[in-house]
C-alpha cells in the first residue's frame, strides 16, 4: 500500500446539486435492485385505476358534475403519489437508516435536507414519469378533452410530490424497522384510498363529513388535478386545496425536523 | 483559536455527552491532538470511545465542554469542517446492494477535490473487488472499503473508529503501515482501538479510557513508564510470604497474593528481581513459574481496568508499601 496520489486532480468543490445527484444516482441503481418495492411501485398505480372505474359503475357521477374520467385520472395520480413514491421512501428511509447509510452520509460534507431530497428524488421522478403516462392514458383511453385549467394540474401534481415525500419521511421517523416499513404507510393508504375522493368523489359524502375530509393530506392534490381538469375549481376552492396541501407539507417537515432519527435505536 | 502549522488540529475541553435515557458516556473529558500527529483512544468496550469521536465529527451536539477541530465547531460549523475530514466509522454503513465501485461512485460526489474512486480502492487492496456487491464482501473487506472512502477526498484530520476489528493479521498490518504513511504525509489521524498492539504500534500519543473518562494520557512511553514493572512466582513449598526478604528494601512497592502465587510491583525491575534471586539462590529453593516483566502498555491498561472493577477478589489480599 502507498498513501501517494498517482493522478493529478483539480480541487473540485462539491455543490448541492452535484452530491444530491452523486446520492440520487446510487439510489436509482438501488430502487431498480429491490424486486418486491419496484414492482408495487410501477404495477400497483397501473392497476387500480382499473378498480376505480368499476365501482364508479355504481355511482350518480353525472349529479356531481363528474364523469368515469374525471374520476379515474385523479384518481390513478393519487395511487402513484402513495405506491411509487409514498410507500416506496418510506422503506428507502428506514432501510438506509438500518444499513446505517444516513449515519455514514452525515459524516460527510452533505447536509441533512440534501440527504433526504437525494435518497427521494429517484422515487419522486418515477412518481413523475408515472403520473404523466397515467394522465395521458386516461385521458386518452376515456376520451377526455384537454384540461380546462393546466397550471391547477400541474400545482396538484407537484404539490403531491413534494408532500409524498415529506410524509413519507415523516412516517419514517416513527417507524423503527424495515418490517414495520411495510405497516407504518398503511393508515394513510388506506385513509388516502377511502376519504380523499379517490374512490368516490367527495361531492357524493355528507356535506360536514366531507368538510372533514377536505382537510386530508391527499384531499388537496386530488380536487386541484380534477379541478384544473373540469375548470369547476373557483379561485376560493382553489386557495383553500393550496393551503391545505402546504400545510401538511410544513407539519411533515416539523415532524421531520423534530422526530427524524438518523441512525437505528440501540 | 486558529490552527497553522504545529498548532492543535483537534482540541477537546471538558466535553460530556449524555444519552437520553440520562446515561453519562462522556465524562468531561480533555485533550488535544497537534497537526501531523497519530492519537489513539485506547478502552475496553463502553468506555466511551465511540461516543467521543462522535462529537468530534460532529454527528451529535456534546451535552457540555467544547470541541474544536481545524478551529470550528465541528457540529455548528459542519460546513466548514466536512470538507477537510475523513471519517471511518465503527460500522459499515453502505447499502448492502450496491457494489464497491458504485458504493465509491456515490461517495466521490461527495466528496470536494475526491480523488479517482479507483486510486483509492487499490490503496486498501480492493481494486479486484470493485464489481463485487457490499453485502458479498467479508468483514475485513467492508473495513477496508470504509477506509478507502475516509481517504477519498485528501482529508487533513482522519478519524478511525476501530479500523483494524475485524482484519486478520495481514489486514491489520497493511492498515497500520497505511496509516503511518499518511501521517508521514502529514495526515493528522484520531483512532479507537481496542487492541494494545495497534496503539502501541501506530500511536504518538495516547489516552486510555475508562466509564467515560480519561484515565492517563502521553506517549505511549509516558503512560508505559508510569507504570510498575511486574514479578510473579510461585512461593516455595513450606514458606510463606513472610520468609521473603524484605520487599520494600528490594524496591517493591506493593505486592499481592494469590493462593501460592506471589505478585509484586516495583518500579527498580533490576534491583528487586536481584535481591529475589539472591535470596532464593541463598534458600535453595526454585521459584516455579518465575515471570519477571517491563512494565507494558497492557499493564497500564489491565490495570485501569482492574483499579475500576475492584481489586479484592476471593482469595487475594494486597499490601501497598508506604514509597
Amino acid at each position: 500500500m502507498s498513501a501517494t496520489h498517482t493522478t493529478p486532480r483539480p480541487a473540485a468543490t462539491t455543490t448541492p446539486v452535484s452530491r444530491m445527484t452523486a446520492l440520487a444516482r446510487a439510489e436509482l441503481t438501488l430502487l431498480g435492485r429491490t424486486r418486491g418495492a419496484l414492482f408495487a411501485a410501477l404495477f400497483v398505480p397501473l392497476v387500480m385505476p382499473v378498480s376505480v372505474r368499476a365501482a364508479s359503475e355504481d355511482m350518480d357521477l353525472a349529479g356531481a358534475g363528474l364523469s368515469t374520467g374525471t374520476l379515474v385520472l385523479p384518481a390513478a395520480v393519487g395511487f402513484s403519489l402513495l405506491f411509487a413514491v409514498y410507500s416506496v421512501l418510506v422503506g428507502a428511509f428506514v432501510v438506509r437508516r438500518e444499513e446505517l447509510v444516513l449515519k455514514r452520509l452525515r459524516t460527510g460534507e452533505l447536509r441533512d435536507v440534501e440527504i433526504l431530497a437525494g435518497t427521494s428524488l429517484p422515487a419522486v421522478l418515477t412518481g413523475l414519469a408515472q403520473c404523466l403516462l397515467l394522465v395521458v392514458g386516461c385521458a386518452v383511453l376515456m376520451d377526455l378533452s384537454a384540461p380546462s385549467a393546466p397550471h391547477l394540474v400541474v400545482l396538484g401534481l407537484l404539490l403531491g410530490l413534494v408532500m409524498s415525500a415529506a410524509l413519507a419521511a415523516a412516517t419514517a421517523s416513527f417507524t423503527r424497522t424495515g418490517e414495520s416499513a411495510q405497516v407504518t404507510p398503511m393508515p394513510l393508504l388506506m385513509v388516502s384510498m377511502i376519504g380523499s375522493g379517490m374512490f368516490a368523489p367527495l361531492e357524493l359524502f355528507p356535506d360536514r363529513v366531507a368538510s372533514v375530509l377536505e382537510l386530508l393530506p391527499l384531499t388537496p392534490v386530488i380536487t386541484l388535478v380534477r379541478g384544473g381538469w373540469t375548470g369547476d375549481l373557483s379561485a376560493y376552492e382553489a386557495l383553500g386545496a393550496l393551503a391545505t396541501a402546504m400545510a401538511w407539507i410544513l407539519i411533515a417537515v416539523f415532524a421531520v425536523r423534530r422526530w427524524f432519527r438518523w441512525e437505528p435505536r440501540r | 483559536m486558529e490552527t497553522n502549522g504545529h498548532e492543535h488540529v483537534i482540541e477537546v475541553t471538558d466535553l460530556r455527552r449524555v444519552y437520553g435515557g440520562g446515561f453519562e458516556a462522556v465524562r468531561g473529558i480533555s485533550f488535544s491532538v497537534r497537526r501531523g500527529e497519530i492519537f489513539a483512544l485506547l478502552g475496553t468496550n463502553g468506555a466511551g470511545k465511540t461516543s467521543t469521536v462522535e462529537l468530534l465529527e460532529g454527528l451529535a451536539r456534546p451535552a457540555g465542554g467544547r470541541v474544536r477541530v481545524l478551529g470550528h465547531d465541528p457540529y455548528a460549523d459542519r460546513a466548514a469542517v466536512r470538507p477537510r475530514t475523513g471519517v471511518m466509522l465503527q460500522e459499515g454503513g453502505f447499502p448492502s446492494e450496491l457494489t464497491v465501485a458504485e458504493t465509491a461512485r456515490m461517495w466521490a460526489g461527495c466528496v470536494s477535490g475526491a480523488r479517482p474512486p479507483a486510486e483509492v480502492l487499490a490503496l486498501v487492496g480492493l481494486e479486484a473487488k470493485a464489481g463485487t456487491r457490499v453485502k458479498q464482501l467479508s468483514g475485513g473487506q467492508r473495513r477496508r472499503l470504509d477506509l478507502a472512502l475516509a481517504l477519498l477526498g485528501d482529508p487533513e484530520v482522519l478519524f478511525l473508529d476501530e479500523p483494524s476489528t475485524g482484519l486478520d493479521a495481514e489486514g491489520r498490518r497493511a492498515t497500520w503501515e497505511l496509516v503511518s504513511a499518511l501521517r508521514d504525509g502529514g495526515t493528522t489521524v484520531l483512532l479507537t482501538t481496542h487492541y494494545l498492539e495497534e496503539a502501541e504500534n501506530l500511536a504518538d500519543r495516547l489516552a486510555i479510557m475508562h466509564e467515560g473518562r480519561i484515565a492517563t494520557t502521553g506517549t505511549p512511553a509516558e503512560v508505559t513508564a508510569a507504570e510498575p514493572s511486574r514479578i510473579s512466582f510461585e512461593l516455595p513449598d513450606g514458606y510463606f510470604v513472610g520468609d521473603l526478604p524484605p520487599l520494600g528494601e528490594l524496591g517493591v512497592t506493593g505486592h499481592e497474593t494469590d493462593g501460592r502465587i506471589v505478585r509484586l510491583r516495583t518500579h527498580e525491575l533490576q534491583r528487586s528481581a536481584t535481591g529475589l534471586l539472591m535470596w532464593a539462590a541463598q534458600a535453595r529453593v526454585e521459584l516455579r513459574r518465575l515471570d519477571v516483566r517491563s512494565a507494558s502498555l497492557e499493564e497500564a491498561f489491565l490495570g485501569i481496568a482492574k483499579d475500576a472493577s475492584g481489586q479484592q477478589a476471593m482469595g487475594m489480599t494486597t499490601k501497598e508499601y508506604a514509597a
